[in-house]
């Protein structure tokens, strides 16, 4: 039988290695994968590499793994945002690397990562100061540069339902990034706010197929997520 | 004179769309445009966070957090409108398919290049957000702005100073003076704003200007 639910955090965070790459959904404060993060920062990986559309806000989850030191590097398309302050402090302390990259470029670099596209052309960023230093080459006259895809070793991923095979639905707008981070991670974890028996997604609704979902683990939030 | 309020100038861009476009507005003053059009004109508006068929806020204490637009505020869903994620979302964006965007901007050249993102060479850690992406691939790019910055000086030049978020990207320019076409022989006056004239535009823009008689 297959079950890809987790009892405990410790089992769903198992194996998260030093250096990993970790891919986190949500956009702003919908479909961001709190609890996951929490457990990463229990379970003390370090060195690490987060890829995520914001630097984290306030002083908890992103923010709070970022200002423990345990982040090497971000790579986000919207590093400054209200409430950025440990990104701010500890950039302009040189201690952590950045790399900005248009919204459309980081999900089309995971989504490529998860379809075996190693590399992709697009005019996002051609002739910008994005741009600068990447391959170029013209396609009908326009300018494009050329973009490589961007796997994860780890995606945390926040999804509305789950079945024991890994399909996924989400809620509204909190779909976003996480879909395409599932299929861009060698291990992808999914904290689900409800977990329902197989065959109660139906086919038709399922938005992420089990195929490119790890582990599960059941978080039942409250207000204003209920 | 009379230079148009905020509210004027959304008002004016909201009149030139057309019912069954595709419409992205930008984070800031192009969010308002969405209050001015018409009920009855059914114009659909896309989300870079995976919205097609936004809606308007919702009423206080109404709001549903899971339901947020691209600046991160609470918004409602149209009847017919749909969720999806982002890499979906910026193939409506990247592959053509969104027939307006309407952004903000620091600059806009003669030749319809556009800085919209960072205000310094030396900004290390300006947020892009989907703006390049928006810029580059939208049918078509208006600019809604101020004609010139708080201090008087042209935001509508020969050349952008700031960093660029993309090449040749704006069509036409809505500011609180005029409403400008960027064509291959520069900026083309469309309107004007009440009481402003020509000499008055050429003087707080720094590029040429062809006059509406010239087209």
């Amino acid at each position: 039988m297959i079950d890809k639910t987790v009892r405990d955090m410790a089992a769903a965070m198992e194996g998260v290695k030093d250096g990993s790459t970790v891919l986190v959904g949500g956009f702003g404060a919908a479909g961001q994968p709190d609890e996951l993060i929490e457990g990463l920062i229990e379970q003390g990986a370090t060195d690490l590499t987060i890829v995520a559309n914001n630097a984290g806000t306030g002083r908890t989850g992103l923010a709070r793994l970022m200002e423990l030191g345990r982040v090497r590097k971000i790579i986000c398309s919207f590093p400054r945002s209200a409430g950025s302050v440990v990104f701010e402090e500890l950039y302009k302390a040189g201690k952590l690397e950045l790399e900005i990259v248009p919204q459309g470029t980081l999900a089309e670099r995971m989504r490529a990562a998860g379809a075996g596209i190693p590399a992709f052309f697009t005019p996002t960023a051609a002739g910008t100061k994005l741009g600068q230093g990447k391959e170029s080459r013209d396609f009908g006259g326009r300018a494009h540069v050329m973009e490589l895809a961007l796997p994860g070793d780890v995606a945390l991923v926040e999804a509305w339902e789950a079945d024991r095979w890994g399909n996924l639905t989400y809620r509204r707008s909190g779909r976003n990034f996480n879909p395409v981070m599932a299929m861009a991670a060698a291990t992808t974890i999914v904290q689900a706010m409800h977990l329902v028996d197989l065959g109660a997604i139906e086919g038709e609704r399922v938005v992420t197929p089990g195929i490119f979902v790890n582990r599960v683990i059941q978080i039942t939030r409250g207000a204003p997520w209920a | 004179m009379e230079p148009l309020s905020r509210t004027q100038m959304a008002a004016r861009v909201a009149k030139d769309i057309p019912e069954g476009w595709y419409v992205n507005l930008g984070i800031g003053i192009p969010t308002l445009v969405a209050d001015h059009v018409p009920p009855e004109r059914e114009v659909v508006l896309h989300s870079e966070n995976g919205i097609l068929g936004m809606g308007p806020a919702p009423e206080k204490g109404a709001e549903d957090w899971w339901l947020i637009n691209a600046g991160k505020q609470p918004v409602t869903l149209h009847p017919g409108g749909s969720y999806f994620h982002h890499a979906d979302s910026f193939a409506m964006i990247r592959g053509g398919h969104i027939d307006l965007c309407v952004l903000g901007a620091f600059e806009v050249a003669a030749n319809g290049d556009i800085a919209n993102w960072a205000t310094s060479e030396n900004d290390t850690a300006p947020a892009v957000g989907g703006a390049m992406d928006l810029a580059a691939g939208a049918k078509r790019v208006w600019v809604m702005m101020e004609h010139t910055t708080k201090d008087g000086r042209p935001k509508l030049v020969e050349a952008c100073s700031y960093p660029l978020t993309a090449m040749r990207a704006v069509s036409r320019i809505y500011t609180n003076l005029a409403v400008l076409e960027v064509t291959e022989a520069g900026f083309q006056v469309l309107d004007l704003a009440p009481g402003v004239t020509m000499e008055h535009l050429r003087g707080v823009t720094a590029a040429p200007l062809r006059d509406r008689v010239e087209a």
